[in-house]
């Protein structure tokens, strides 16, 4: 795919006139799918796609255009062609953009991961074999995902990776489930199988009878999962420059110095990390490391070439939506080994789901716990949890409510296969609140 | 196009037990200005195929860009494969599963099309409402945006089916937020969830102008109010909050492919279970749910679903009773129950499963001032802004983005932040009253989330104003 594109957008470059000058970006991928339910195959295919966008500048109009490519090149290039001078004859009818930065300088890279992944079929054989007498449900997705960028300046990037992720839950009954997953580049049936008798006996704690207990506060265990899914809901919206700009950052009262978290909470964008792209949007290099709480205060923005134009600071390469790709949390004190014992009696939380905003300048949040949520006794996990929603604000938890992060920290994959296959990641510690607000 | 690849794929068509073609040609254009500037134009062209293989009892899809013969006939074998390698694995005999062969044509009736307005007039519109929405030093904020879509597809079946149709969509928004210094509020047409199929005589019904200045005004408005007081009573809905309503506490429910457990990795289960239908009080006498995919503009009305199902309208719920589920025709014959036309993919590059489509609650007998008259304390709210319901779509949470207190029988002040929760199973049993036509509209949103791999898609839901007891209520921190 890489040498398709780079020949289609110079195949384009060379059709430009003037001082016109393109911009030409690349998203594909090459991915099996199979959907499991009952430890049986309820859907199984493959996806193959390359979506094209092209941007044409001229001075500081511009318009773009996004296209399905075929793989046949001669077609393809006569699409792009024709997309071309579809938005070369809308650009007269556009105002002058105040806010159009693009990258000028070229800095090229290429990061090709090697393709040592297995068959799907036969690895989607040994998960029924491993899961033989579970209830497992999920997903296996596997294959090439790949993203490129090209200009008429001579900047070139490319990125592919091969990977594969099963993201899977075995369940005892109705909502009493355990979720799992495994996620790589090289498949190992032993690990699968490992991580199978684990799913056995955490099973077992399930199937004793859940325990209710009354809406109030709760000494809780968010593991690095849950603590996941209160920093994506942070990502909505939360760490971008536009938002905090125009005031509707669920943060904003930490970037405007109103309120605080616990010293110990820092938070950065590490595209370093490697487990995506480098090469940013217009074309910009992302830096290794962008600082976004330090300390518990608020310490930087992720910024788009647009925000950046807007508001007359550098970008850091952020995608338009200014979300973290590569988010990272810092690890604490706690070993993970002692969760338990400074647990006490309280709530273990290996999921949270479905979480949104009931007062989102005050960044307070509700949601649900989901898959094993477990009652502690003393140290010692007695039983299961029914569901429970919590209402509490991100402020309170990670602020006077923190109790201690742990050292270690988990590499979480996204499962996410919206439009096509996430390259997004997360680096998270479990974290010991205090008072955490059970409501219904 | 279609026409000449889909004959192509007949002329070939493989030695299997059933086999299905769907072409799909989506062209988007996004136009937004965001305080009065506008953002890059968004021009999308997204076509693609989508094989489906039951063969020797399994199922296996292919989907490609490739639409060339060799593309195509690669596909329709890497789908061939998948059913076979996974035929012994599979989670029933889709070989056994009843697929149709439908004919037939649909198209969204249009009487602006899209292509009639230039760019410039569009961007002009957008120019107007962006500017009569800055009206006040504390909006912060504010933005105003058309997105049109066309979706054409054709599905050609190995039994001779063949099934053409095309969707015009449009999706006008306007928003507003407002700050103090400390609190920002945000106020948005329908809280974005206006969005029909239709051409541009739907700016005819929905004058942009207007309602920019009509949020911004409330956005202030919403700034200088108290929050929503903690309380227990009455609830009285407006239909783009009753949209939300329905669609998480009752669309997702009764979804049959969660029922069946599918999605319990991914969106989660259901309270409902297969013995339920036909028996389960769901609410009160007042509540008729109905699927209906022929209302005319309607976010997702259709012709037939994506296995080539012709749609109808079926009530789900009647009386309060639970009818049906929203099953599609491999979901029934999983379940051995009937469901509806519900089978649909987000696009050509996804298989499709059970979806929502269009879910209406039919319209009752009180006009709004015979709701609002019923209620001695209450409040009344409008606007989705926050939504949060567990696995089995049951405990919920929602926050709205406007609300008026109801005080002896007459809407009261403006609150702001107002947020209510509730389960599901005992919500729509305090149902007390329904709204009459002259409260129902018509709504949708483009983004319902579902499936793995992971799908959104467009739903419609239309909803009278509908009054709930006993429903706890509070606003911010």
């Amino acid at each position: 795919m890489q040498s398709a594109f780079y020949a289609l957008s110079d195949a384009l470059v060379a059709d430009l006139t003037g001082d016109e000058v393109l911009l030409t970006s690349f998203s594909g991928e090459s991915s099996d799918f199979v959907r499991l339910n009952h430890g049986k195959v309820r859907q199984a295919g493959s996806v193959e796609q390359r979506v094209f966008t092209l941007q044409l500048v001229v001075g500081q109009r511009h318009a773009s255009a996004s296209l399905v490519l075929s793989g046949d090149a001669e077609a393809d290039r006569a699409r792009g062609r024709e997309a071309l001078a579809e938005v070369r004859q809308q650009i007269p009818l556009l105002p002058e953009d105040p806010h159009l930065l693009y990258a000028t300088d070229v800095v090229s890279d290429e990061s090709i991961g090697a393709d040592t992944l297995p068959d799907s079929a036969s690895a989607i054989a040994e998960v029924v074999d491993a899961a033989d007498g579970l209830d497992l449900v999920g997903i296996w997705a596997a294959g090439a995902v790949h993203r490129g960028f090209a200009n008429s300046l001579g900047q070139r990037n490319w990125f592919t990776t091969h990977s594969f992720h099963l993201d899977w839950s075995v369940y005892h009954r109705a909502d009493k489930a355990t979720k799992q997953g495994y996620a790589g580049t090289a498949w190992d049936g032993d690990e699968l199988r490992r991580r199978m008798a684990q799913a056995r006996v955490e099973l077992d704690v399930l199937k004793r009878p859940a325990k209710r207990v009354e809406p109030g506060e709760y000494r809780v265990y968010l593991a690095p999962a849950a603590v996941e899914e209160i920093a994506g809901l942070l990502c909505w919206g939360g760490f971008g420059m536009k938002n905090q700009k125009s005031k509707r950052s669920p943060l904003q009262r930490l970037v405007d110095g109103q309120e605080t978290v616990d010293p110990r909470v820092t938070l950065s964008e590490h595209p370093g990390a490697g487990l995506g792209p480098q090469c940013g949007a217009g074309g910009f290099a992302r830096p290794a490391r962008v600082g976004l709480v330090t300390e518990g205060r608020h310490a930087g923005s992720l910024v788009s070439p647009r925000s950046a134009q807007e508001f007359g600071v550098p970008t850091n390469g952020a995608n338009g939506s200014e979300t973290p790709e590569s988010l990272e949390m810092e690890g604490g004190a706690l070993s993970r080994d002692d969760v338990l014992s400074e647990l006490g009696t309280g709530v273990w939380v290996n999921n949270l789901w479905y979480l949104n905003y009931s007062d989102l300048p005050a960044c307070r949040m509700t949601g649900m716990t989901r898959f094993a949520t477990l009652w502690v006794e003393d140290g010692e996990i007695v039983a299961p949890l029914d569901v429970m929603r919590f209402d509490d604000s991100f402020y309170r938890m990670f602020g006077d409510g923190l109790v201690a992060l742990t050292r270690e920290r988990e590499l979480l994959l996204s499962a996410s296969t919206y439009s096509q296959r996430s390259t997004v990641s997360a680096l998270l510690p479990g974290a010991l609140i205090d008072g955490f607000r059970f409501t219904l | 196009m279609f026409e000449t690849i889909a004959a192509r794929f007949r002329a070939d068509m493989p030695a299997v037990d059933f086999c299905s073609l769907r072409l799909v040609r989506e062209r988007s254009q996004e136009i937004t200005l965001r305080q009065g500037v506008l953002e890059p134009v968004g021009n999308s062209d997204d076509v693609g195929a989508m094989v489906v293989v039951h063969h020797q009892g399994g199922i296996g899809y292919a989907a490609t860009g490739d639409l060339s013969p060799s593309g195509l006939a690669a596909a329709t074998e890497r789908a061939r494969r998948w059913a076979e390698r996974t035929a012994t694995m599979a989670v029933t005999d889709f070989s056994a599963v009843p697929m149709p062969h439908p004919q037939g044509t649909f198209r969204t009736p249009v009487s602006k099309p899209w292509s009639s307005a230039p760019l410039a007039a569009s961007i002009e519109l957008l120019t107007r409402a962006s500017g009569a929405m800055k009206v006040d030093d504390r909006i912060v904020d504010w933005d105003a945006s058309l997105w049109w879509t066309e979706a054409e597809s054709l599905y050609v079946t190995s039994g001779g089916g063949e099934v053409h149709q095309v969707a015009e969509i449009l999706v006008p928004s306007v928003s507003a937020a407002a700050n103090d210094g400390r609190d920002t509020v945000t106020r948005s047409l329908g809280g974005r969830g206006f969005a029909r199929q239709a051409g541009l005589e739907l700016l005819d019904e929905v004058d942009l102008v207007v309602q920019g200045q009509q949020v911004a005004e409330q956005a202030i408005e919403l700034l200088e109010a108290q929050d929503c007081p903690e309380m227990t009573g009455h609830l009285l809905l407006a239909p783009d909050q009753m949209m939300l309503q329905i669609h998480e506490s009752i669309g997702h429910p009764l979804e049959l492919d969660r029922i069946l457990g599918d999605e319990r990795n991914y969106a989660g289960t259901s309270f409902v279970t297969l013995d339920m239908f036909g028996s389960y009080r769901y609410g009160s006498d007042l509540l008729n749910v109905t699927f209906d995919p022929s209302i005319r503009n309607q976010l997702a009305s259709y012709g037939w679903d994506d296995d080539g199902v012709p749609a109808s309208k079926e009530y789900v719920i009647r009386g309060g009773i639970l009818e049906r589920p929203l099953g599609s025709v491999i979901s029934q014959h999983r379940a051995g129950m009937a469901g509806v036309a519900n089978s649909r993919a987000t696009s050509w590059n996804r298989p499709s499963i059970d979806r929502m489509a269009n879910l209406n609650v039919e319209p009752g007998s009180s006009s709004f001032d015979d709701l609002v008259g019923s209620v001695e304390r209450g409040v009344y709210m409008e606007s989705n802004v926050s939504w949060s319901i567990d696995d089995s779509r049951n405990k919920f949470q929602f926050g709205c983005e406007y609300g008026r207190l109801i005080e002896d029988g007459k809407l009261g002040p403006v609150v702001r932040k107002p947020n209510y929760r509730g389960i599901s199973a005992t919500f729509w049993r305090n149902l007390v009253g329904v709204g009459d036509r002259s409260t129902f509209e018509v709504l949708g949103t483009p983004f319902c989330g579902k499936g793995e791999p992971n799908q959104v898609i467009r739903v419609g839901h239309a909803s009278p104003a509908c009054l709930f007891a006993d429903v706890e209520m509070f606003g911010g921190a």
